[in-house]
């Protein structure tokens, strides 16, 4: 790699890989540290008792299991409401794009409140669905609503730039050229989406996994059932046992950012046989 | 769309300097005070502060302002570890203050000694809130445990609320069945009934009064009034149990920070006058047992008799309960992973 000779219009390389290094240093990695840290003052017994007690292997299966179905769920649903977006025009178009963002702002103690307002067996929807022996609130099936709303924005907002630069040519040409609908859709649309896909994938997961706020509200948190693993750090803390509390949180760490690198992976994979075929 | 630059700088430069402005907060010239309590103490300490305002002032002539923050216990004890900088903490579990001893010294070992009663000016009990008419016929402690009957409590390790409610049945199991090995299969039964766990007492009571959840809410008494007074109109019935737990709220003065900010004085003259004659009637105004005799008298009819034991009497202190039941692997946390 020769990239120091290569002169460019702007200069400022070293200036601003030092600015993002002392920048990441400062804002992610001493806090990060900062976890493992705490977390080393515990002998390895005592690490592995607070990692692997029952009770907390079974919030492990929820966030993480919770979290990769809602995401999946967002990517579907994300891409049909990017793609009705882009592609078509209808009244109160400006507004539902607005609408996706709401997630965002929100804090998200409201958004819980507000779900469970809904779904609990007196809500709106709840009363309906308990006739039918759905039950939501306080159900981990709540926890999977609530991952889903605060995760729909990045799924939405990664993939409806890349849509509205893609060529609606591309598709024309498969049409011409003879491919259906299907085919159409399948092998020329989706490959040049599925690095954003993946991407809002990863945002989506990685927020639900560390989601709190909405959750706790709807997720009737019942240990070995309803508990969310960043619940178990909470209470945790409320018990002043920092040490348990962040050697827990080093497992969250470490897992999702295995998981996200897998992503990130995976993405560079679908870029790289997306540029070969084009 | 074309952004103008400059303008994107001039709205970063005023985010900026607007979120400057805010973190470095208000000056001025008066004594102010910071109390880190809990959470439903919010309304009963806003009067309490109006009231020693003009007490305070028609005493020493001085103004002071009295400043709140409000949370769940524990986790206020864990912000004054942090570093809030709370000249007073008035808490609803000893074990609150006690963490404040042991981690950096915050507060003097001996604060229970520094006010009367074991420094707590009031306490309160955990009584059962029924929907009207008490259609499922709940009487007791022993009625909790009957199947097909749903149970509302707080986390008793996220709460105290939840806590003294855990304890209150433990008390009760323990004198009924005569062994830890009944209690624990008590309250065991107990915990099997209830659907939700909130964080917090005030969560608790929205899951019942709102979401409609449960047939009993188990919750201090003050809150418990509170909900079948101002919620209610007749929706809620209260039923005193046989016997109960003495959920006493105990306050301390932050000696690292009083130090620092030279309010000692007027910290100490803040939570004696929670024990005064007017600050006890505006404690129980706020449905808290007062300590005082004379007031509770006068308020007899508020808070009806009922049968109390301390954490100290029946199990022997809180470092005794935080070790055996509420610790890692203690005893909630078998009870409830084995459902």
């Amino acid at each position: 790699m020769t990239t120091s000779r290569i002169t460019r219009v702007l200069p400022g390389f070293r200036l601003s890989l030092g600015i993002t290094l002392v920048y990441l240093t400062f804002i992610v990695l001493v806090p990060l540290g900062a976890v493992f840290i705490k977390a080393a003052t515990l002998s390895p017994e005592q690490y592995w008792e607070a990692v692997s007690s029952p009770r907390v292997i079974a919030t492990y299966k929820l966030s993480f299991g919770a979290s990769l179905l809602a995401a999946a769920i967002n990517v579907v649903f994300g891409l049909m409401l990017a793609w009705s977006l882009v592609r078509y025009s209808f009244p109160g178009r400006k507004l539902v794009d607005a609408l996706v963002d709401l997630p965002f702002a929100l804090p998200t103690a409201v958004a819980g409140i507000a779900l469970t307002a809904i779904y609990a067996r007196n809500g709106w929807l709840g009363q309906y669905l308990e006739a039918y022996g759905i039950k939501i609130a306080f159900r981990p099936a709540g926890i999977l609503i609530a991952l889903i709303f605060i995760g729909l924005p990045f799924v939405v907002r990664t993939v409806q730039p890349v849509l509205e630069d893609l060529d609606i040519e591309a598709e024309e040409a498969a049409a011409c050229l003879g491919a259906g609908r299907m085919a159409t859709f399948i092998r020329v649309v989706l490959p040049a989406l599925a690095p954003a896909l993946l991407t809002g994938f990863a945002l989506a997961f990685a927020r639900a996994v560390g989601e709190y706020g909405s959750v706790i509200f709807i997720a009737g948190n019942i240990p070995m059932v309803s508990e969310i693993t960043p619940l178990i750090i909470i209470t945790k803390l409320e018990q002043y046992d920092y040490a348990g509390a962040t050697a827990v949180a080093s497992v969250m760490l470490v897992v999702s950012f295995v998981l996200l690198l897998l992503i990130n992976g995976l993405q560079e994979r679908t870029r790289r046989s997306e540029q070969k075929v084009s | 769309m074309p952004i103008d630059l400059r303008h994107l700088v001039k709205i970063g430069v005023v985010a900026f300097s607007l979120g400057l402005h805010v973190l470095s907060g208000p000056a001025s010239a008066e004594t102010r005070l910071l109390n880190a309590s809990y959470d439903v103490s919010r309304e009963l300490y806003k009067d309490i502060n109006k009231a020693f305002r003009a007490a305070w002032k028609k005493r020493t002539g001085h103004d002071v302002i009295v400043n709140q923050s409000h949370g769940g216990s524990s986790r206020q004890a864990l912000s004054v570890i942090g570093g809030l900088e709370a000249d007073v903490v008035t808490m609803n579990q000893a074990p609150d203050i006690d963490i404040l001893v042991k981690r950096g010294g915050l507060v003097s070992e001996h604060w229970r000694t520094e006010f009367p009663h074991d420094a707590s000016p009031y306490f309160t009990t955990s009584v059962f809130l029924v929907r009207k008419g008490n259609p499922k016929g709940i009487r007791d402690w022993n009625d909790l445990v009957k199947s097909g009957i749903s149970v509302i409590v707080p986390n008793p390790k996220t709460s105290g609320n939840g806590r003294y409610t855990y304890l209150a049945a433990w008390g009760y199991a323990l004198q009924r069945e005569k062994s830890a090995e009944g209690a624990s299969a008590f309250v065991a039964a107990l915990f099997k009934n209830v659907p939700v766990l909130d964080g917090g007492g005030r969560g608790a009571s929205t899951t019942f009064t709102q979401r409609d959840v449960g047939d009993v809410l188990v919750t201090f008494e003050n809150e418990a009034v509170q909900l079948e007074r101002e919620l209610g109109s007749g929706r809620f019935e209260i039923v005193y149990p046989s016997i109960s737990i003495n959920a006493s709220a105990p306050v301390a003065i932050v000696s690292k920070v009083v130090d620092k900010h030279g309010t000692r004085e007027v910290s100490k003259g803040y939570l004696e006058f929670l024990f005064s004659p007017e600050g006890q009637e505006i404690i129980a105004r706020h449905h808290f047992r007062p300590r005082d005799p004379a007031i509770l008298a006068a308020h007899a009819r508020n808070f009806p008799a009922i049968a109390t034991f301390t954490v100290e009497e029946r199990f022997g202190g809180w470092e005794a309960v935080q070790g055996d039941h509420f610790s890692d692997g203690g005893i909630f946390d078998r009870i409830v992973t084995r459902r």
